[in-house]
C-alpha cells in the first residue's frame, strides 16, 4: 500500500508550492494554536477554584469563635467566646447523626529542628478525624491515632515538605524533632492537595497540645463534615440549627455575626459547581467554533487549490491519471498538511502555556494545560479534518474533465 | 488504425442544444500523418477531442487499434489515453513546478513503472528531442520552442500508437513552427501515426493527407504531396 512514488509527487507538490502549503498550514496551525491556549487557560482557570477547595472536603463545616458584638442576657459585649472540648463532645453527641467526621485544632506555630537543619513551621494540633477532613494522604508511616489522643504522646505527623527540609535524603520515622525545646517522634509523613503551605504543617494529638501549650482543655476551632447523604438544603439546615444551638449555649444574641462563627462549605460550593459547569460548557462550545473555523478555513484552502490546480489536473489525466489516484492526491496532500501544521499549533500552543502559565497565577489562572488525552483526540480530530475538508475538493477534482481543463484561456 | 462512423456530437446551450459534429466518416492507416483543417467553430477540436478520449461522442462508433471505444469508466479512459495516446498542445501544458525529466516521466509515474526505468524512459526520450542538457530546467526557463519539445517527448514517453497534436505550432513563431513540423515528419518517418489539428494552411502542407471540415461535416478529404519543412528552416 506504501507507494514511495505517490508520497513524492505530494511532497513536490507541497515542496514547488510553498506559499500555497504554508497559507493553508498557517490556517490550520493557528485555529488549533487558539483552541489549544482558550483550553488551556479555561483548565487553569477551573483550576484555580477546584484548587481553592480541595484543600478541604466538600461537605466541610467550619465554626470559629470571637468576642461577641452585642451585649445579651446580661452580659457585656466584647466577652471572648472560647470553645473547649466539652463543646467538641457536646457536637459530636447532640447532632450525631448529621456528623461524618468531626476534629477540634489549635494553632500554633514551631521552630523545629533536627541535626543542623531547622525552620519555622506552623503546628496544628487536631483529633484523628481531622485526616478525612483535610484529605491528607498519608506516604509514609500512620497518621495521629486514639491510642496517641489518650496516652497524650510526644508524636508528631509531618508534611513532606517539612520532610525535605528537615531529613533531607534520611528516612524520618522513628526519628525525634525538637519543636521548641522538646523532642516529638514522627511518626508519619503526608502530602495534600492543598499547595505548598499545606505540606509545610506539623500535626500532632490535641491532648498532647492542650498539655503542653498551657495545660488547659481550649480548642481554638472545630472543623466537621456534614452526613455525605445529605442534600444541599439538609445541609443548610443542619449548620443554621448547630449554629443557633450553639449561640444559645453560649448566650450569644441571636444576631451577633462575630461571637461565633458557622461556615458551611455547601453553600460556597454550589456557586462554584455552578459557575465551573458554566464555563466548561462556554469553553467547549469556543474551543469547538474554532476548530470548525479552522476545518472551514482549510476546506475552503482547498478548494481554492483545486481550483487553482485544475489544469494541472487535467494535464496528469489526459497523461493517464485514473480518478482514484488525483483523489489520493490532492487528499494526502490536504492530510499532511492539516496533521503537521495542526500538530506544529498544538505545540506551540502547549509551549505557549508553559512559558506564560507561572507569571498567570495572579490572574486566577493555575497550571494551565491541556491534557494528554486532549492531545490524542485532537490529532485525530486534526487527521479526520483533513480527510474532511480535502475529500470534497479531491473529489470534485476528480470529476475535472480534461478538455475543460486543458481549454486555453 | 483509427475508425470512426457515423460520429454525432452537440452540446447543450441553455434550453436548445448546438451539434457540432454532424455524421463524421474518417479512417486513418497507421503512419500516416493527416491535418484536419478547419475554421473556428467547425468542431475540428471537438472531434480531436473525442479521438483523444477526453470527450465522449453522442453516436456512432469510434474503433482505436481494434478497441471499440464505448462507454468507458474514468479509470478505462485513463488507461486507454496512457497507452494509445500522446497529446501536444498549443499551450504545451506543462506542469510548471516539474523540470524537464520530470514532466516527460509522469505519464511512465501513471503506467506503473519503477523510478529508475521512468527516468531511463525519459532521459531517452528527452535526448530525441535534443534537450536532454536541459532535463533540469524548468518550463518557465525554457523557450517555446523547447517547450513545445518537451510536451512532444512527454507524448512519445509512453510509446502511443496515436500522436494527437492539437495546434502544435499555435503560439510559436514560424521558425520555430517549422522546426517542430520537421521534428513531427522526422517522427512520422519513423513510422509514427500523427493527427494534426491546426488552420494554417502552410503546417498543413507539411502533412501528408489534409481533411477539411466545415460545419460539423468533412468537406475534403486529400491525400497531398508533403512538404518538407527542413527546407524552410
Amino acid at each position: 500500500m506504501f507507494d514511495i512514488d505517490l508520497w513524492r509527487e505530494i511532497f513536490q507538490s507541497i515542496n514547488k508550492n510553498r506559499t500555497r502549503s504554508l497559507l493553508s498550514g498557517f490556517t490550520v496551525a493557528f485555529a488549533i494554536l487558539l483552541f489549544t491556549i482558550l483550553f488551556g487557560l479555561a483548565n487553569g482557570l477551573n483550576n484555580t477554584f477546584s484548587e481553592a477547595f480541595v484543600d478541604d472536603a466538600a461537605n466541610a463545616v467550619i465554626i470559629r469563635s470571637g468576642r461577641t458584638t452585642k451585649a445579651n442576657k446580661g452580659l457585656q459585649a466584647g466577652r471572648k467566646i472560647q470553645f473547649k472540648n466539652k463543646d467538641y463532645d457536646y457536637i459530636k453527641s447532640d447532632f450525631e447523626p448529621s456528623i461524618e467526621f468531626i476534629t477540634s485544632r489549635i494553632y500554633r506555630n514551631a521552630s523545629a529542628s533536627y541535626k543542623n537543619e531547622k525552620n519555622d513551621y506552623s503546628l496544628r494540633a487536631v483529633h484523628p478525624d481531622h485526616q478525612y477532613l483535610e484529605k491528607t494522604k498519608v506516604t509514609q508511616g500512620r497518621y495521629i491515632n486514639q491510642l496517641d489522643m489518650k496516652a497524650r504522646t510526644r508524636t508528631i505527623v509531618i508534611g513532606d515538605l517539612v520532610r525535605q527540609d528537615l531529613f533531607l535524603k534520611e528516612d524520618p520515622l522513628g526519628k525525634y524533632i525538637n519543636l521548641s525545646g522538646i523532642p516529638y517522634q514522627v511518626v508519619g509523613v503526608f502530602k495534600d492537595d492543598g499547595g505548598d503551605d499545606e505540606e509545610r504543617i506539623i500535626y500532632m494529638p490535641l491532648t498532647t497540645a492542650q498539655l503542653i501549650y498551657g495545660n488547659n482543655d481550649y480548642v481554638d476551632q472545630i472543623n466537621l463534615t456534614y452526613n455525605p447523604k445529605y442534600n444541599y438544603d439538609q445541609a443548610i439546615d443542619f449548620s443554621l440549627d448547630l449554629e443557633k444551638k450553639l449561640k444559645e449555649r453560649f448566650s450569644v444574641a441571636k444576631n451577633d455575626q462575630r461571637a461565633i462563627r458557622v461556615f458551611n462549605m455547601a453553600m460556597q460550593n454550589k456557586g462554584i459547581n455552578q459557575m465551573t459547569s458554566v464555563l466548561g460548557i462556554l469553553i467547549l462550545i469556543i474551543g469547538m467554533g474554532t476548530l470548525i473555523a479552522g476545518i472551514v478555513g482549510i476546506s475552503n484552502i482547498m478548494i481554492f487549490i483545486v481550483k487553482e490546480r485544475t489544469k494541472e489536473i487535467g494535464i496528469r489525466k489526459a497523461l493517464g491519471a485514473s480518478p482514484p489516484a488525483i483523489i489520493s492526491i490532492i487528499l494526502i496532500e490536504s492530510i499532511l498538511i492539516t496533521t503537521i501544521a495542526g500538530y506544529l499549533g498544538l505545540l506551540v500552543g502547549v509551549g505557549v502555556l508553559e512559558w506564560v502559565g507561572p507569571s498567570l497565577k495572579s490572574y486566577f489562572i493555575t497550571n494551565p494545560s491541556v491534557s494528554q488525552s486532549l492531545v490524542i483526540a485532537a490529532t485525530f480530530t486534526l487527521i479526520a479534518a483533513g480527510t474532511l475538508a480535502g475529500y470534497v475538493p479531491a473529489k470534485k477534482a476528480s470529476k475535472i474533465k480534461p478538455i475543460i481543463a486543458l481549454r486555453d484561456d | 488504425m483509427l475508425k470512426i462512423q457515423k460520429l454525432h456530437k452537440s452540446y447543450p446551450i441553455g434550453d436548445s442544444s448546438l451539434h457540432v459534429l454532424k455524421g463524421i466518416d474518417l479512417s486513418v492507416e497507421k503512419g500516416e500523418m493527416v491535418a484536419i483543417m478547419g475554421s473556428s467553430g467547425s468542431g475540428k477540436s471537438t472531434l480531436l477531442n473525442i479521438i483523444g478520449m477526453l470527450d465522449e461522442a453522442d453516436e456512432g462508433d469510434y474503433i482505436l487499434d481494434e478497441v471499440p471505444i464505448k462507454n468507458l469508466t474514468e479509470k478505462k479512459a485513463a488507461v486507454y489515453r496512457n497507452k494509445f495516446l500522446g497529446f501536444i498542445f498549443q499551450s504545451f501544458n506543462l506542469i510548471n513546478y516539474k523540470n524537464a525529466l520530470e514532466n516527460v516521466a509522469l505519464p511512465l509515474y501513471y503506467q506503473g513503472l519503477k523510478r529508475k526505468k521512468r527516468q531511463e524512459k525519459a532521459k531517452f526520450h528527452l535526448e530525441k528531442v535534443g534537450l536532454l542538457d536541459w532535463a533540469t530546467h524548468l518550463p518557465s526557463e525554457l523557450s517555446g520552442g523547447q517547450k513545445q519539445r518537451v510536451a512532444i517527448a512527454r507524448a512519445l514517453a509512453s510509446e502511443p500508437k496515436l500522436l494527437l497534436a492539437d495546434e502544435p505550432t499555435g503560439a510559436l513563431d514560424t521558425t520555430t513552427s517549422y522546426d517542430i513540423m520537421a521534428f513531427l515528419q522526422q517522427l512520422n518517418d519513423e513510422g509514427k501515426t500523427i493527427l494534426i489539428v491546426t488552420h494554417e494552411e502552410d503546417i498543413a502542407a507539411m502533412c501528408k493527407r489534409i481533411v477539411r471540415l466545415k460545419d460539423g461535416v468533412i468537406m475534403e478529404d486529400n491525400v497531398v504531396q508533403q512538404v518538407r519543412a527542413e527546407a524552410h528552416v
